[in-house]
Parts: C-alpha cells; structure tokens; sequence
C-alpha cells in the first residue's frame, strides 16, 4: 500500500494506522500462507485482535471489543478445538503438489481482483479525509440504544437463526445411536 | 482517527478480502477455507465501519437522524451474528463429515456434484 502518493500529512495517528494495518495483512497472508492449520488459526487470532485495534481507531469502541471477545475468543476457540480434536495440525503433505497448480492461478486471481475493485474506489474516495461521524457514535450507550430500539425485529430474528445454528449443529455431531 | 484517510480503511479491507478469495482457491483443508471466509466477512464488516466513520448516510427521513449514523455498526453486528451461526454450523458438517470416511479432503467430497 503506497501511502506515499496521498496527500497525507505523516502524523502520530498514521503511524499507529500503518502498524495496525501491517500486521493485519501480514497475519491475513500468513493465514493462506502456512500449510499446518493450527499456525493459520493462531494467525487468525492475531489478524482478528489486531482489527479490534482498527475498530478503536475508528471510534467503534463496542464492536472492537465485541469482536475480541466474540470472534477471538469464541469463534477462533471452537476452530481450534476441532482442529486438534480431528487432528489436522499436520496434514499430510503427499498430495500438495497441486497446490503448484493452483498457486499462481490464485495469486493472478487475487492480483486481477484487487486491481480491479482498486481502480474503481480508490478515485471515488481519495478526497474524503476527515471523519464526518459524531466522536461518540460506537459507545455502548450508542450501539445499545439503538439496537433495542430502531433494531429490535432484527435483532429478535438473529437470535432465532442463532437458536438455529445451535440445534443444527448439536443434530450435526451427534452420534447416531440406531444407525 | 484523524490524519488517516478513508482510502486507507478501504484498501486494507480489499486486501484481506483478497487473501480471503485466493485462500478459497488455493487451499484444499475445508478448515482453512472456512477461515477464510471468516477473513472475508471480517474484511467487509472494516469496511462498513470505515464508511460508517467516515461518511455517515445523511438521506434519510428526519425522524431517523440520529439513528441513521449507527447503521453500519448495526449492520456488523448482524454479520458478527450470522458468522457465528454459520461457524456452528460448518464446523458440524466438518465433524460430520470425517466421523464418515476419516478425511477431510475437500478434493474428495464430490457426492452432491451435478
């Protein structure tokens, strides 16, 4: 990412921006990247901590703590869990040849992607600069009231797909007892 | 956060959106694709969140003003939801499926192919 070219002053702020941001990606990369899946999980920790630091930057101070504790703390400890419970730390490595295969068709993939969804915002919003939400708008106060109030037929109707997701997945993996 | 511009959020967003779309294509442990979901759905809630911040929606009826800032927030808090959900859920079919042949090859799971 070349800031370089922005008309961007270099202050304190954009300095944090560009540590945060750099470990972001480079855990992201480490996640496709690493062939044991326990060391791309632990690099989606880090990934996901590191994007509830970006959301405090953003002044979503509720959501970057939802986010450590719902996505690195539940969600990252159920991957874990069934990774060392099926034991597919170390998959074996006989049949990755065709990763040779799909490799740089992916990365081309990824280049092409990333170029083209690039070239269309990248000149729509390279003016806007400065934050135009109120400094308080993720506070717990803010999100909570409205959430209960202006969202609440939503908010009722996740916690259906949730009660959902809860008895499809205990039907899921539970033994059969008269197979 | 002052002295960072919006493009900045958006291109970080589109990188891990990127990653997230080249590990689907490369990767055959059914695991690590679902992560890689996860990493897409986390790169657009960035995104709703950056655009949140930044250009709040405006065009709306008067008696929502207040609330039309919050939007984008509601709306991760949604995606944060039905992740999780769809977590629960994948990782089921995932134990499933290896409690039936004891491999997870996604290579090999070709019993719905048209």
């Amino acid at each position: 990412m070349d800031l370089s070219k922005l008309p961007v002053k270099p202050t304190p702020e954009l300095g944090i921006f560009l540590l945060l941001a750099g470990i972001a990606m480079a855990s992201a990369v480490g996640v496709i990247f690493f062939r044991n899946a326990i060391r791309s999980a632990l690099c989606l920790v880090l990934n996901f901590f590191v994007l509830a630091f970006l959301y405090f930057t953003l002044n979503c101070e509720m959501l970057g703590i939802v986010q450590i504790v719902v996505y690195t703390g539940a969600i990252m400890v159920l991957f874990l869990f069934v990774i060392m419970l099926l034991n597919l730390g170390a998959i074996q490595t006989d049949k990755d040849e065709k990763l040779d295969i799909k490799l740089p068709v992916g990365i081309m993939l990824g280049l092409g992607l990333f170029s083209l969804i690039a070239s269309q915002i990248v000149p729509q919003m390279i003016k806007i600069q400065t934050p135009k939400a109120p400094d308080n708008f993720g506070s717990p106060q803010a999100v909570g009231n409205t959430l209960f109030s202006n969202y609440l037929y939503p908010f009722e109707i996740a916690s259906i797909l949730l009660l959902v997701g809860i008895v499809g997945s205990i039907l899921l993996a539970k033994r059969r007892l008269n197979p | 956060m002052n002295g960072v511009p919006l493009v900045a959020y958006l291109l970080v967003g589109l990188f891990m959106f990127t990653i997230g779309v080249v590990g689907v294509v490369i990767r055959r442990n059914p695991i690590v694709i679902f992560m890689c979901i996860e990493l897409m759905l986390n790169a657009a809630n960035l995104t709703f969140l950056a655009f949140a911040r930044y250009m709040p929606s405006s065009n709306v009826a008067p008696t929502g003003q207040a609330q039309a800032v919050m939007s984008g927030q509601m709306m991760v808090i949604f995606v944060m939801a039905v992740a999780a959900a769809e977590v629960a859920v994948g990782l089921g079919i995932i134990m499933a499926i290896y409690r039936l042949r004891q491999n997870i090859d996604i290579d090999e799971m070709n019993l719905l192919r048209g």
